[in-house]
């Protein structure tokens, strides 16, 4: 069977940065090709190519057996290929039918002919089994409808090669479902499928091959996907064996230096109260929606708080804002890393330095150049930040590697405390993430406070010393290390009357890559527990 | 887009010139700008007209130092214009009545500085628009103007003050060097300090700035303040070189601000500025104002001019920042 598309040696660069260098590919009609890859490994790069939105610097694309140049999206759209963005594009406030046939309305006597346009619409929706109406307005549906659109608007322009960028990042158990259901029946129709996740799971479900990516080069395509085992994909992405990512170790624990009573605030029901022990890593855990970040956020002052105080060894916390907390040693690095954490367009060096360089002024006025940019190579050094110098735009950086800068900046703080991690390692790389784990036990082992906020239960059980569980905007339950399992803390976590239900909404598409080497290590044990 | 046929190092290496000349481009085009009319124009390169050029824009030159900020910080200011004639009207007032420059001085400065603190508490405290905001002071400041002086120029007839606009220090009018001062000091302000590095990354991102600690209301209102004072500065300093306080002086001059400040390369998206940038941007708005009126260019044709300069600047950086995703 002849390939219906091929990439051929092709090449990206940026300043810096080999994105891809010299790959080479087929994916088959009637197939579902899954890629591969840590975060910066060159998938998205690619997909960009294959979208029109780059060009690549060298090497040959073939559509069907012939070589195309696109220079923009529409050339791409021209020629078959459809991406389905993990950021979906449409327009909010027009209809179903306006967006699926956007720039190509059907006109009657110059005007739009919304009739004929919603019935278009309604019969391709029916017939890939969507059950939504034309005339809907996309902001009023969930992410997971407008997906739906997106595809729909694919099939409507008759795309032959349809790929998909992490499509279930942020989709629920059921959705997930029914975009399998819709990827499978794309599949039967004998179109070309892409398929980009970090989620082994759904890979195994859906592709019939693979390719894996690392460091901007193809490793292996592998033709038969089911025949491969799990081990063999995650050595192959990270270039090595991964024993226990979580590298935890015992530590002997101080007494209670973080003390937060009775905070309360909007989103948070009630007023809460925990405390962190010096040495201690502590994980909160709860469904999205539980209220974790909002707590957080209310400690760390970036949001107002109705009631509560909170004392660091012993002396309350002024509540003047985030920078009252860093001057009495809290630091927060944030959920949402692109819009919370970064400033997107300043240097590695900048977001070092940014909070640090407060401390060190010549003559309490002038920055001090110099000792910034060791400060941040020193940095680069220690955490194995990714970057061609510090003076490289933090943007441009993979993920892992940007919050690792995130925890430099905190890290050169000299007088940490209290380091706050919400989601630290989401849609981060296994390598990144081990180095992260790295970095909270150092901080614990010095004597800090950790808090890990995080929706991965295989996360907060691998490396807390306690979890706390919310629920409802409150905190609902604490376990130590050596009671907590899946089980507890989904019970705790799960909403009344849900207990004796399945946990597969957390764990079977929840977990990532970072679960898989303790999926496989521990087959024989249903519930992991980490005691 | 014959992509086979480069090779990496081929492409590899216009990228670093493409940067070097997006860094340099508007230097670049002013010096040959420059060159061009010093050939072409009758009694454009000769000193006179050179530093009667500067001084035509000393005051946009030091209200658009503060506007850097304002706009690097990703806000507006649109009350400059009423703030230099307030401050000038002020002035004149205060002087006719006390007779001493130095609290003449202090009334206007200080006027102009609770202006900028109430813009600044209005749009970082209160929430409010900046571009909302500062109309409204823009029109509110304006009337007072006309109020405090009943609509009438405000004459000036003390010699000292009036001194300052005219005397010149090394062959070089006072205001012309006080602008150049300005650009001085804030550009060590905004490189070489705290203030200015949050500023930038305020206009980043605010919330990533607030998060990793920076006081962005705190900030917002100095940002503010400092613009008001200058630009009362500038208020008088153009009262003392027109010898009164003028109710309706500057009008238009926020925007003219403004355009030099986006074709000296500031980004109205905020996070980035270039005071040498802005220097450069102002000396090609005084420099196409100044060769308009020597080739006795109708005024009307030259508000044609100033747009579509300002136009074709806006549209280079536009190409140049598709250029960098590309």
């Amino acid at each position: 069977m002849a390939a219906y598309l091929e990439f051929d040696q092709v090449c990206k660069f940026f300043p810096g940065v080999k994105a891809l260098n010299g790959v080479s590919f087929a994916a088959h009609a009637g197939q579902v090709h899954g890629l591969l890859g840590e975060n910066g490994a060159g998938k998205s790069t690619l997909l960009k190519i294959l979208g029109g939105q780059y060009k690549p610097d060298g090497g040959r694309l073939l559509v069907d057996g012939t070589e195309r140049h696109f220079t923009s999206a529409k050339d791409a759209i021209r020629a078959g290929v459809a991406i389905i963005h993990q950021e979906l594009q449409y327009v909010p406030e027009l209809t179903v039918a306006e967006n699926v046939l956007l720039g190509r309305m059907p006109t009657r006597f110059g005007f739009l002919d919304k009739a004929r346009a919603h019935r278009l619409v309604a019969e391709k929706l029916t017939a890939i089994g969507v059950d939504l109406s034309p005339s809907a307005r996309l902001a009023d549906l969930s992410i997971a409808q407008r997906q739906m659109v997106e595809i729909c608007k694919a099939i409507m322009q008759d795309a032959q090669v349809i790929a998909f960028d992490e499509p279930t990042s942020s989709l629920s158990h059921r959705e997930t479902d029914i975009l399998f259901r819709l990827v499978k029946e794309l599949r039967a129709d004998g179109r070309t499928l892409i398929y980009i996740s970090h989620r082994l799971e759904e890979l195994y479900e859906l592709c019939d091959a693979c390719t894996i990516f690392r460091d901007g080069r193809k490793i292996i395509t592998h033709e038969v996907m089911a025949d491969v085992p799990r081990d063999r994909l995650i050595s192959d992405m990270v270039g090595r064996e991964l024993s226990d990512i979580y590298d935890y170790r015992e530590r002997p624990h101080t007494e209670a230096r973080l003390q937060v009573q009775g905070l309360n605030g909007k989103h948070v029901k009630g007023p809460q109260s925990f405390a962190v022990h010096g040495g201690e890593v502590l994980g909160f855990f709860g469904l999205v929606g539980a209220g974790r970040s909002e707590l957080m956020r209310l400690l760390y002052n970036a949001d107002a708080r109705t009631a509560g105080t909170v004392l660091l060894d012993g002396v309350p916390v002024a509540t003047g804002g985030p920078a009252d907390a860093i001057a009495a040693g809290i630091v927060l690095c944030p959920e949402d890393r692109k819009e919370q954490g970064i400033l997107a367009t300043a240097s590695v060096a900048e977001n070092i330095n940014i909070s640090v360089r407060r401390n060190d002024l010549r003559g309490g006025v002038f920055l001090r150049h110099k000792r910034e940019a060791a400060l941040a190579d020193e940095f680069i050094a220690r955490l194995r930040i990714k970057t061609p110098n510090r003076q490289q735009e933090i943007r441009l950086l993979s993920g892992g590697n940007q919050q690792k800068v995130i925890l430099a900046r905190w890290l050169a703080e000299p007088g940490l405390k209290v380091l706050i991690l919400d989601e630290p390692t989401r849609g981060i790389d296994v390598g990144a993430k081990n180095d992260i784990y790295r970095i909270i036990h150092e901080v614990a082992e010095r004597g800090g406070c950790v808090i890990v906020v995080s929706s991965e239960l295989p996360e907060v059980l691998g490396i807390s010393d306690r979890v706390i569980v919310m629920r409802e905007g409150a905190i609902c339950g604490e376990l130590p290390r050596a009671a907590a399992n899946e089980t507890t803390v989904l019970r705790l976590a799960l909403p009344d009357g849900a207990t004796s239900a399945s946990p597969a909404p957390v764990t079977a598409h929840g977990a990532s890559i970072a679960a898989m080497p303790t999926y496989t290590e521990t087959p024989a044990q249903p519930t992991r527990s980490i005691a | 887009m014959s992509a086979t046929q480069l090779n990496p190092a081929a492409a590899a290496s216009p990228l670093i010139s493409r940067q070097w000349l997006s860094d340099y481009s508007m230097p670049l085009a002013y010096l040959v700008l420059f060159a061009v009319l010093s050939a072409t124009v009758d009694n454009f390169f000769s000193v006179t007209n050179v530093v009667g050029l500067m001084l035509s824009v000393a005051q946009i030159g030091m209200v658009a130092c503060t506007m850097m900020f304002c706009l690097a910080s990703r806000d507006f200011d649109l009350s400059v214009g009423s703030t230099i004639a307030f401050a000038g009207v002020l002035g004149a007032i205060v002087l006719e009545q006390s007779g001493s420059v130095t609290i003449a001085v202090a009334a206007g400065l200080g006027a102009g500085a609770l202006i900028g603190a109430l813009n600044g508490v209005l749009i970082a405290y209160l929430r409010v628009n900046a571009l909302i905001a500062t109309l409204a002071t823009m029109l509110m400041v304006r009337g007072l103007a006309f109020i405090v002086s009943k609509g009438q120029a405000v004459g000036i007839n003390d010699d000292n003050f009036i001194d300052f606009g005219d005397t010149r220090l090394f062959g070089m009018p006072l205001p012309v060097l006080v602008a150049g001062a300005c650009f001085i000091v804030f550009g060590i302000l905004l490189n070489q300090t705290v203030f200015g590095r949050n500023t930038l990354a305020i206009g980043g991102n605010p919330e990533a700035a607030r998060l990793a600690g920076v006081r962005v209301e705190r900030l917002r209102v100095w940002i503010f303040l400092l613009q008001g004072l200058i630009t009362a500065m500038a208020g008088l300093i153009l009262a003392s070189r027109i010898t009164s306080g003028q109710p309706n002086a500057a009008q238009g001059f926020e925007l003219d601000v403004i355009s030099a400040c986006v074709l000296g390369g500031v980004s109205l998206q905020g996070g980035k500025a270039r005071i040498f940038g802005v220097l450069i941007g102002v000396l090609i708005m005084g420099t196409v104002e100044n060769v308009m009126n020597l080739l006795d260019v109708d005024a009307f044709y030259q508000y044609l001019m100033r747009g579509l300069i300002l136009l074709v600047a806006v549209l280079l950086d536009q190409l140049k920042t598709r250029g960098e995703r590309r």
